[in-house]
């Protein structure tokens, strides 16, 4: 059993609700992300989505977009993201990490060379948002080879076929997307998700962990109610950027300047803990509630 | 997958393309995130439901015919011909279409398009702001909301089609994300087309992006080669021996050649925006020096680094200034069907000036870039060889990028 499937299911057995943040690897620097991936698990973290920056996030809204940005102004790129998992395998064996990313990235390093450095890294699961299943065949083979879970997305507007083909070649875990639109946009409707997340039910064995909206302890409760686990990003990426007052894009800015350049880094990185302790804390108390 | 695969180009059906899940090849196909599938397909039943009805062919070409003003005329550049002192070098006037490029093909069709899905509200993602004066002409035609996604730099460096999308009542909306540039405007919109898909028709400007797109731009684009195809025989007795076009997501490109494209004695040429020298790698040239990966929702020749994250560009030309290409011209890269070569700023400049001086007619800087390889070409031809280049648009638009060059303010 895959150490995603595992958790889920220890999750279930004991009555919880999975809690899921997404953070952008390497944002707002390369060397925060280990330690604050330790903290999200202190904080009631079942499961890491750890973000691989893209150029060209073209699902994302504006919140996750600037944390792509940050950890592009220190090129972060996939063998940077892979030594970050290898690093925290070393202290934590158990916690599972999913990839979350663009096609490209992993285009460019070819499948089977992605899977095998991912695998060795100590990566569970890979999410990759522009790979619809139509387009998926040829990946998805690859990674089952090499025992990585492909976990898919299904929208609001997912056909009832369409989720019947997802659910056939999704493993690990089913990401359904509360909201039409971008990462970070508006409020759920609740009861809309409950119906959705049923329906996903009817086609699948799969636990269904829902994204996209969930902002703080009240919108976890109310999705816990229905979901398998909960998967909160954009406040978590905001909360980060805030707390090194980078949440808002600089459009006069020289690009050429670090930013950072001459800040205590070690000062910010307390505050940027600090902030994700207390943003996951909530969402996983609200989640069980 | 990446791996260019090999047939005998001579028992291929051109036409053929693309398969039903988008594909030329290895290339094409709908690489989006799950939220956008629903809006691509409820898009595609309705384009192929609508596009071989005598109706909706009879309202596009009414359109083409009294607003555009087509068929555009093809006109051989004598004395041009004469200088270069090789092949006669015709030209495909699409620069007198209304609006002043070729652009207007399209924006026409997926407005109606649009209108006929009940869609009240058009966006559109622009470079140098030809795409975006389009859609913002047919969106006035047609009574519909528009809004232009335009990268913050080209909002600066265009003022003057920025006023004019303002003037036919779009709304330009400056994209400060990544490099501020087209790549990212067409970003911003895809962002809005998710977020507001019930309203909303999206109106790609090229023959990239997610299936559809990439076919129904070159359907509606391919009234350049049919016709020009019809005026060569009228004018000439025969075909052309080589056609020329530029290409930066190459949809005036793929409008000329696909209706020529079973004709084996015709050469083809696409002519890539080559920046400072391919050699240099400041240029927006990926099928002459990237390789295939995906963006923007297809897969297709792309300019990236090794992390596979997409690159800046240069051209002089904003036009061509993009790190994709569409999916067909990948195929027809791989297959051997069209030659992708490059020329650089300078000599898209030189054509510039030359087009300008002998024959009176100012070319946009994108399809200078056609001019100088046409010229090239020619030299190396016999005089009773033909060439005919897409003149895709007229060069109103680049004067101040010229004077700009030439140490002049206006």
């Amino acid at each position: 059993m895959s150490r995603i499937a595992a958790c889920l299911e220890a999750c279930k057995a004991s009555g919880r609700k999975a809690v899921i943040p997404y953070i952008v690897a390497g944002d707002p620097w390369s060397d925060i992300t280990v330690p604050a991936v330790h903290i999200l698990v202190e904080a009631g973290a079942d499961i890491i989505e750890l973000g691989v920056p893209f150029s060209d996030p073209m699902a994302e809204g504006p919140v996750i977009q600037l944390g792509h940005e940050r950890a592009l102004a220190h090129d972060v790129g996939m063998g940077n993201v892979l030594a970050m998992v290898a690093e925290f395998r070393q202290q934590d064996p158990n916690t599972p990490v999913v990839l979350m990313g663009y096609a490209n990235p992993v285009e460019v390093m070819g499948y089977e060379t992605f899977a095998k450095a991912a695998t060795a890294a100590g990566v569970d699961g890979v999410l990759t948002v522009d790979m619809p299943p139509e387009e998926a065949g040829d990946m998805n083979a690859v990674f089952r080879e090499y025992q990585l879970d492909t976990i898919f997305l299904i929208a609001p507007t997912t056909t009832e076929a369409r989720t019947k083909a997802i659910c056939a070649m999704a493993t690990g875990y089913i990401y359904y997307v509360s909201l039409k639109g971008v990462t970070g946009a508006g409020h759920i409707d609740t009861d809309e998700v409950k119906r959705k997340v049923n329906g996903i039910k009817a086609s699948t064995s799969l636990p269904v962990c829902v994204g996209f909206g969930i902002k703080d302890g009240d919108s976890a409760a109310a999705i816990g109610q229905c979901a398998d686990g909960v998967v909160v990003g954009s406040v978590l990426v905001n909360g980060m950027g805030e707390s090194v007052g980078m949440a808002t894009r600089d459009d006069n800015a020289d690009a050429s300047v670090d930013p950072l350049a001459g800040k205590d880094r070690a000062a910010l990185a307390e505050v940027v803990n600090a902030r994700i302790l207390s943003i996951v804390s909530e969402i996983a108390e609200g989640a069980n509630r | 997958m990446q791996t260019p695969f090999s047939l005998d180009p001579k028992n291929i059906d051109y036409k053929s393309m693309p398969d039903e899940r988008g594909h030329f090849g290895p290339y094409g196909g709908r690489f989006v995130s799950e939220t956008l599938i629903a809006a691509l397909d409820e898009l595609q039943a309705a384009y192929l439901s609508l596009k071989d009805t005598t109706a909706f062919q009879e309202e596009f070409d009414r359109d083409l015919a009294h607003y555009v003003g087509r068929p555009s005329p093809i006109y051989h550049a004598e004395r041009w011909s004469k200088q270069i002192g090789g092949a006669q070098i015709f030209l495909k006037r699409e620069d007198l279409n209304h609006t002043g490029a070729h652009k207007v093909n399209n924006t026409i069709g997926q407005a109606l398009l649009a209108k006929h899905m009940g869609k009240p509200r058009v966006i559109a993602e622009t470079g140098a702001g030809q795409h975006g004066v389009a859609s913002a002409t047919v969106a006035a035609r047609f009574g519909m909301e528009c809004q232009v996604f335009m990268g913050a730099e080209d909002v600066k460096r265009q003022s003057l089609n920025v006023y004019r999308m303002k003037l036919l009542g779009a709304e330009v909306i400056p994209v400060t994300s990544g490099s501020r540039t087209l790549k990212d405007a067409m970003n911003e919109a895809l962002r809005d087309w998710v977020t507001n898909v019930d309203n909303t028709f999206y109106i790609i400007g090229t023959v990239a992006g997610p299936a559809p797109y990439p076919q129904l731009v070159r359907d509606f684009q391919s009234v350049i080669g049919r016709e020009a195809r019809r005026q060569m025989v009228t004018q000439t007795d025969r075909l052309p021996d080589a056609l020329v076009a530029c290409v930066g997501g190459g949809s005036n490109a793929i409008g000329l050649f696909h209706p020529f494209l079973e004709d084996e004695t015709v050469a083809m040429y696409g002519v890539e925006a080559g920046g400072f020298g391919v050699e240099t790698g400041k240029h927006a040239a990926p099928l002459n020096d990237g390789k295939p990966g995906i963006l923007h929702g297809n897969r297709t020749y792309l300019m990236e680094d090794e992390n596979g994250q997409i690159i800046d560009t240069h051209s002089i030309s904003a036009g061509l200034d993009y790190p994709g290409v569409g999916p067909e011209h990948s195929w027809l890269k791989d297959m051997g069907r069209v030659n992708y070569v490059a020329v650089t700023d300078d000599e898209a400049m030189d054509a510039f000036r030359a087009l300008t001086q002998i024959e009176g007619i100012m070319p946009a800087l994108e399809t200078s870039h056609a001019l100088a390889y046409a010229a090239k070409l020619a030299r190396d031809m016999d005089k009773d060889k033909t060439i005919l280049v897409n003149l895709s648009g007229r060069g109103d638009k680049d004067i101040l990028t010229v004077a700009d060059i030439d140490g002049i303010t206006l």
